[in-house]
């Protein structure tokens, strides 16, 4: 679903201000959806522009939870931790994504595959335990099929990289 | 013709609505003209999701749990055929009002006025919500009534804000229109933070025009020329349709400069929330909306006088901003008509939880839980018994199965001990530990409050260390005593509803579950069987299948067991870390 439009993207936004106040969340969410993170040049940059602190966009971006300074997998799993899913066993659904990806919560696989996060509610109570990868919704979950499902994407991944590679050697053949 | 409708909220989605959809186009490209193709947002049966309608001369047919084959069935069967398939219409509604399908009467228990066009019309068409009468009620409104007479008009509904606090709504109306300034905002709490709440998110997604039409009548009535949508980013369908819904607006002369021809002005703009619970209070949502950290100010001034950008401002929530078109065009009297003498109107509840039926209902105000639980939400799911509603999310509390009977009002609910919140509704069954949810709860409000006042800021994170203490087994005597009189501080010294409505869910299981509490503390047991570090873990000997998996993983080496025989847990050793659990591919683990 296509909901970025081009007057939202960051250059355009950094561009265009023109010192109009309450600017700083949409220019740090579109630098986000930029980079993927919000990188310390991004920061910068928009200090430099609005004329307000480094200082102070840090404190606002420590303050909301959907801004990261580091970046972020290729898949982001976002677990559902709100009251739905916590009484049908969420937190068995976050132990069981740690264990198998050897991640924590915040944190992001060694292969660069994988960030997990956990997430107040994604709004599909009836279908708990629910977890989000990337824009999917996986719901009524149980250790056993999470296990499969989160395989299944590395099976893929893997898969897509050895195709890759064999075509490399073919283009390096010809 | 008839018409072929897919549910596509959030929640029809994520069950596979988009499969659905895209098969359904697949037959409409096979056989062109054979039926018209539409989407609709969350009726509100999400525990049935993927649905479908089939929808021809007022005849309404809605299938449930709709795959790509039984949308073949569907479009051979009935679509072409004409033969309805009886046995996966969940409701159907035919000319003379008749209803009918498996699951009828969770439709039928319902007022539905927020949500009387989601589920029915495509969000994404302005001529759609127009033909069900949309924005009569702002041409009425500007024609008719002078601003006074819709701020009495409201007054006379008794709408109360449904954010939560239930302030009646034409009141504050009035204090924002007395205010003399060059500029005033109109902002729309969309914020929707409490987790197990979603029915602002699927009013969004259903209906985007009747909360922009609330909006457009409320800046009439105060004198606002601007307004903001302040919406959670991990609502991004609901964005994208206010996007389509404020352009198609604007195009069409209900937004921007002398609307329909009245010669009054208003525009809106979507703010995206960066995810910060705190930002559901309007003083901290202003802040985010500046640019700043969400953290809230000392009242008053208060926001009628001083709100956003220091300027006159009227803030109301989805759902009571949903209300207003119904009430214009309906008249306060009729709308007056339902709930209770001092709680007006109706209310959406989303059921989540242990219930059979989980999704949005509307019901009159007035409405026992009993009846929410048992009749909409068809009781409790795998037979287990009902232990308590936990209503109104963070800042709410538990209301114990023994108070069923209590009516779902701004009175009677603050009267347990909870409060009647935004609508999120979860049931907990017999296996729900009280002390657990106290701590769940206490976690979030924990992490999510600002840090501006202390009582806020350490004495929750004191409440959820002996909570977490206490569901360790590590509990002393002093500690509910503690946390009485933490709570009643916090809730006392705190600047916000955060910090004021914080302890709540602790304080309410006191209240009603002590035995719990002394059960975990005195006796080191969980009664509910759900706090693993006072459960025993034991192996299902049908389900193992000696794998050794759990063997391998336990960390302590209290599982013993040879490949292809049954495994056995020692309890003696076992330091109830649950990894055989989340490890086990036979669910064959249990606790007890």
């Amino acid at each position: 679903m296509e909901t970025v439009r081009d007057e939202d993207k960051f250059t355009y936004r950094l561009w265009r201000y023109d010192g109009a106040p309450g600017e700083l969340i949409p220019l740090l969410q579109s630098a986000q959806d930029h980079f993927g993170y919000i990188p310390r040049r991004a920061m910068s940059y928009i200090s430099s522009v609005t004329g307000i602190p480094e200082s102070d966009i840090y404190g606002v971006i420590t303050f909301y939870s959907q801004f990261r300074l580091q970046p972020m997998g290729k898949y982001v799993v976002r677990a559902c931790a709100g009251t739905a899913c916590h009484v049908s066993g969420s937190r068995m659904i976050i132990d069981t994504i740690e264990d198998e990806l050897g991640i924590e919560v915040g944190g992001t696989s060694e292969d660069g595959l994988f960030t997990l996060n956990t997430v107040a509610c994604i709004g599909c109570c009836s279908l708990a335990p629910v977890v989000m990868i990337n824009d999917d919704t996986h719901g009524r979950l149980t250790p056993a099929s999470l296990r499969k499902l989160l395989r299944t994407y590395r099976r893929r991944e893997k898969e897509a990289r050895s195709k890759e590679a064999v075509e490399t050697c073919e283009d390096d053949g010809a | 013709m008839k018409k072929v409708i897919v549910g596509m909220g959030t929640c029809g989605l994520s069950a596979g609505a988009q499969a659905a959809y895209d098969r359904l186009e697949e037959l409409l490209g096979a056989n062109p003209g054979s039926f018209e193709l539409s989407r609709t947002g969350c009726i509100g049966m999400c525990y049935l999701e993927p649905l479908v309608e089939v929808r021809e001369n007022g005849n309404r047919t809605i299938y449930r749990g709709v795959t790509p084959e039984l949308a073949d069935e569907i479009f051979n069967r009935h679509v072409v055929g004409g033969e309805a398939l009886d046995e996966h219409v969940a409701y159907s509604l035919d000319p003379a009002g008749n209803q009918g399908g498996s699951d009828a009467d969770y439709l039928k228990l319902q007022t539905r006025i927020v949500l009387r066009n989601c589920g029915t019309i495509n969000p994404e068409s302005l001529e759609d919500y127009e033909a069900v009468g949309g924005y009569g009620a702002l041409r009425k409104a500007l024609k008719e009534m002078s601003p006074e007479e819709i701020i009495e008009e409201v007054k006379d509904s008794g709408l109360r804000g449904r954010g939560g606090a239930g302030f009646p709504t034409g009141l504050k109306w009035s204090f924002a229109a007395k205010q003399e300034s060059d500029i005033k905002y109109v902002v729309c709490n969309a914020d929707e933070g409490d987790p197990g709440a979603f029915m602002d998110r699927s009013v969004l997604e259903g209906d985007p025009h009747a909360v922009l039409e609330g909006m457009i009548i409320c800046a009439r009535a105060i004198g606002a020329s601007s307004g903001y949508v302040y919406c959670r980013a991990e609502y991004p369908m609901a964005i994208h349709r206010l996007m389509l819904a404020i352009a198609a607006a604007r195009e069409k002369g209900y937004l921007g400069e002398n609307i329909l021809g009245s010669g009054f002005d208003f525009d809106l703009k979507i703010k995206q929330g960066a995810g910060a619970f705190v930002c559901g209070e309007e003083t901290a949502l202003f802040a985010s909306i500046e640019g700043q950290r969400g953290m809230p100010r000392i009242r008053p001034p208060f926001p009628a006088e001083k709100g956003l950008w220091q300027k006159p401002t009227n803030n109301n929530n989805v759902e009571t901003f949903a209300n207003i078109p119904w009430i214009i065009s309906n008249g306060a009297a009729r709308y007056a008509a339902f709930g209770t003498e001092k709680s007006k109107g109706t209310k959406v509840f989303a059921l989540a939880g242990k219930v059979v039926r989980g999704g949005l209902a509307e019901v009159p105000m007035g409405t026992t839980i009993h009846d929410l639980v048992f009749k909409i939400g068809g009781g409790i799911k795998d037979g287990r018994q009902f232990k308590a509603v936990q209503c109104g999310g963070p800042s709410g509390g538990c209301i114990p199965a023994s108070l069923d009977k209590t009516p779902v009002d701004f009175e009677s609910i603050p009267a347990t001990g909870a409060i009647m919140g935004s609508g999120g509704l979860v049931v907990l069954d017999d296996a729900s530990c009280m002390v657990e949810i106290a701590r769940f709860f206490l976690e979030f409000t924990q992490s999510e409050s600002c840090g501006k006042c202390t009582f806020c800021r350490i004495g929750t994170l004191r409440m959820l260390e002996i909570l977490t203490r206490i569901t360790m087994g590590e509990g002393v005597p002093e500690d509910v005593p503690k946390l009485e009189e933490l709570g009643k501080q916090i809730m006392e010294a705190s600047l916000c509803g955060l910090g004021q409505s914080a302890p709540n869910p602790a304080l309410t299981t006191i209240r009603y579950y002590r035995d719990e509490y002394d059960a975990h503390i005195v006796d080191k047991r969980c009664p509910a069987g759900s706090c693993s570090a006072l459960v025993d873990f034991f192996i299902d000997e049908e389900k193992c299948t000696g794998c050794t998996l759990c063997v391998k993983k336990c960390p302590v080496g209290a599982i013993s067991g040879e490949p292809k025989k049954k495994h056995v847990i020692d309890t003696e050793k076992c330091v109830r870390c649950a990894r055989c659990i989340t490890s086990c591919r036979f669910e064959a683990i249990y606790t007890k």
